[in-house]
């Protein structure tokens, strides 16, 4: 019970990591202290933490351009993912490829990746070579909705089928393509249903309920483990920020984001159940927010620290002497 | 060790089944390669030897690129074939915007030990999707190498260089090459990448091939050496990295540069080459650098059509006689 006690505040501690190092991101990004452009996942914690939560160190992950709460999910260090925000020197990629392209490979991270359905095939590439290398990790790619109408993705869904790769498909239904509905963009209301046509098992889950993501997750995890095959899982949620920080919006109103917040918010609603369950109290949701905060302000002076890379080092790591 | 005399295709398979000897970890994955070892018979005897290592794929393109991508990611070394080189216009965000760019995106992080492997060229009949030389748009990717051998022998050390390298190779080889011989050593050799070979020495005018080019030149230098034109011909052999060095030399020598390839002439590698020697090697020219490429058309299917848009020796020693004035 004390260790069942345990992984759930660890799970509601990674989500309150996640939204304050998101939130902070969107801070920063308005002041002028992230260059380019970041894509915020808040609204998604659930989906993020919840299948994180099933793996082990050396299981891999590949996200998309919006990665950063799989990167905290799966274990990266918040000092060296804000120092990339900033495009210092000290970040996981040295500057060199900003939020899009966050990887930690040391932890199994293959890297965000900004090309919209870009991990899929990487994905099945990893999950072949688990298989070759006859290891029982499991290799999980997470996209969002506008993925699944990509090429690729339908390729490796095939691909990863007819081999019995280890791999969990993770949609994040967020509802919105960039500026386009799904109701618009996808031939199909339930992403899911998609799977059956690579006879995989698909499976819709409340994306927002992290118990439900994590319980999907698991068993897919089982699954891979087993040698069984590759399982599509489908996170709906909702994305309440923008597609980009400073996205206009134009293509929704304010009515129906505010119908996915509160009541419907993924933290609030796993602390409803945490509070239930007396796992959680006032005392220590406070306690957790600020032990977060601390801890991100300490990656926030670390990358305020560190020095901006030399001009001159955008000529390093481009080929390995072998 | 003596040589033999061997096909392309076999110095090739030779190399790979060494490779795959000396490391577990490489393995082939593409489009019918098992029941026929590969499509031109390129893989003979390997599909027997290695089990399980020589991978049959859907006829999935993208995603069998970015399956290299994956697996050489994490722990494997995979060498992919890519059917015919003109359908890597299906995988080419896997090629250029994954391979290409993924070490240096995450800061150096991580190697990427994958051979791209690409049969191009045309005389085949086959047409305009089944016959293009498509070298110079990899060139132009930062990250990638590029590989282009002519001669068996040289099949056989670039590809073993190609596999034993940690950065993500393209290596275009010529399907009318494949039945070719020459002499192969049976040696365990490597050929570096990035070290043209000079291949026959001359003092008039330097020739600067690849791939098919290569034998372009060899028939070229034949007639003009009847019309007491001493044509040296330097084999790139390697595109990226280039070995200026070896062609500064010659240039130094002969004064006078015409460079063959088979891919059409407008963007070719003729006009990269072209300007680096401008730049580099202005004062050691006596006369313009010449280029000799197919014309820009797509490879037409009939014959006769086929015929006019490549090369042609002749077209090489024409290129040469403008260039060798006194």
């Amino acid at each position: 019970m004390a260790e069942n006690r345990k992984k759930l505040l660890e799970l509601y501690r990674q989500m309150v990591t996640v939204r304050q190092f998101e939130t902070m991101a969107g801070e920063y990004f308005a002041a002028g202290k992230i260059p380019g452009f970041i894509h915020l996942s808040i609204g998604q914690e659930a989906s993020s933490v919840g299948v994180c939560s099933c793996l082990r160190p050396d299981d891999y992950v590949i996200t998309t351009h919006r990665g950063h709460g799989h990167m905290i999910a799966k274990g990266a260090d918040l000092k060296r993912m804000v120092a990339e925000l900033f495009g210092k020197k000290d970040g996981y990629c040295k500057g060199k490829g900003g939020s899009m392209h966050i990887a930690d490979y040391s932890i199994g991270i293959l890297g965000a990746n900004g090309v919209v359905a870009g991990g899929l095939p990487i994905i099945t590439g990893a999950g072949l070579s688990i298989k070759m290398r006859k290891t029982d990790q499991v290799a999980v790619c997470f996209f969002g909705d506008g993925a699944t109408n990509r090429g690729p993705v339908h390729e490796a869904m095939n691909m990863a089928s007819i081999w019995k790769l280890p791999i969990l498909f993770v949609v994040e239904n967020n509802q919105w393509a960039s500026t386009t509905p799904l109701e618009y963009a996808c031939s199909v209301e339930d992403l899911y249903v998609r799977a059956a046509g690579y006879n995989i098992p698909g499976e819709q889950v409340d994306g927002n309920d992290i118990l439900a993501v994590q319980k999907a997750a698991e068993k897919a995890v089982i699954r891979a483990r087993a040698g069984e095959g590759p399982t599509f899982i489908e996170n709906k949620t909702y994305r309440i920020k923008g597609h980009y920080e400073g996205d206009p919006q134009k293509y929704r109103t304010d009515s129906e984001i505010k119908k996915w917040q509160d009541k419907k918010d993924p933290i609030n609603r796993f602390s409803r159940v945490l509070f239930k369950k007396r796992v959680l109290s006032k005392k220590i949701v406070d306690q957790i927010w600020s032990e977060v905060q601390t801890a991100l302000n300490e990656a926030i002076t670390f990358a305020e620290n560190s020095p901006f890379p030399q001009p001159e080092d955008a000529m390093a790591d481009l080929y390995i002497n072998s | 060790m003596t040589d033999r005399i061997i096909s392309s295709s076999a110095a090739l398979a030779e190399a790979l089944h060494e490779e795959m000897q000396r490391d577990e970890t490489i393995f082939i994955m593409g489009e019918d390669l098992v029941s026929h070892a590969g499509v031109f018979g390129q893989f003979k005897g390997l599909p027997e030897h290695f089990p399980g290592r020589i991978i049959d794929t859907p006829i999935s393109e993208a995603c069998i690129a970015g399956c290299g991508v994956g697996a050489a990611l994490t722990g494997m070394r995979p060498i992919v074939d890519f059917h015919f080189s003109d359908f890597v216009t299906c995988g080419m965000d896997e090629l250029c915007n994954q391979a290409a760019k993924i070490r240096y995106m995450s800061g150096g992080q991580v190697k990427l030990p994958v051979v791209f492997w690409c049969p191009d060229g045309a005389g085949l009949r086959a047409a305009a999707q089944h016959s293009q030389s498509l070298e110079s748009w990899f060139v132009h990717m930062p990250g990638l190498k590029v590989v282009v051998p002519s001669e068996p022998s040289d099949v056989k050390g670039l590809i073993k260089s190609a596999v034993r390298d940690d950065n993500p190779v393209m290596f275009f080889q010529h399907k009318k090459l494949f039945a070719r011989e020459g002499p192969v050593s049976e040696d365990d050799y490597l050929i570096p990448l990035g070290r043209a070979a000079v291949k026959k020495e001359g003092k008039d005018v330097t020739l600067l091939c690849y791939g098919a080019g290569y034998y372009l030149c060899e028939e070229a230098a034949e007639k003009l050496a009847g019309e007491k034109i001493d044509a040296e011909i330097v084999d790139l052999r390697t595109l990226k990295p280039l070995d200026m060095e070896t062609i500064a030399a010659s240039i130094a020598k002969t004064h006078r540069a015409v460079i063959v390839h088979e891919a059409c002439l407008t963007g070719g590698f003729g006009a990269e080459l072209a300007a680096r020697i401008q730049d580099e090697l202005f004062d050691e020219l006596d006369a313009p650098v010449k280029r000799v490429g197919a014309r820009d058309v797509p490879i037409p299917f009939s014959p006769a059509m086929e015929d006019f848009v490549l090369p042609r020796a002749d077209d090489v020693a024409a290129a040469v006689h403008a260039v060798t004035y006194r």
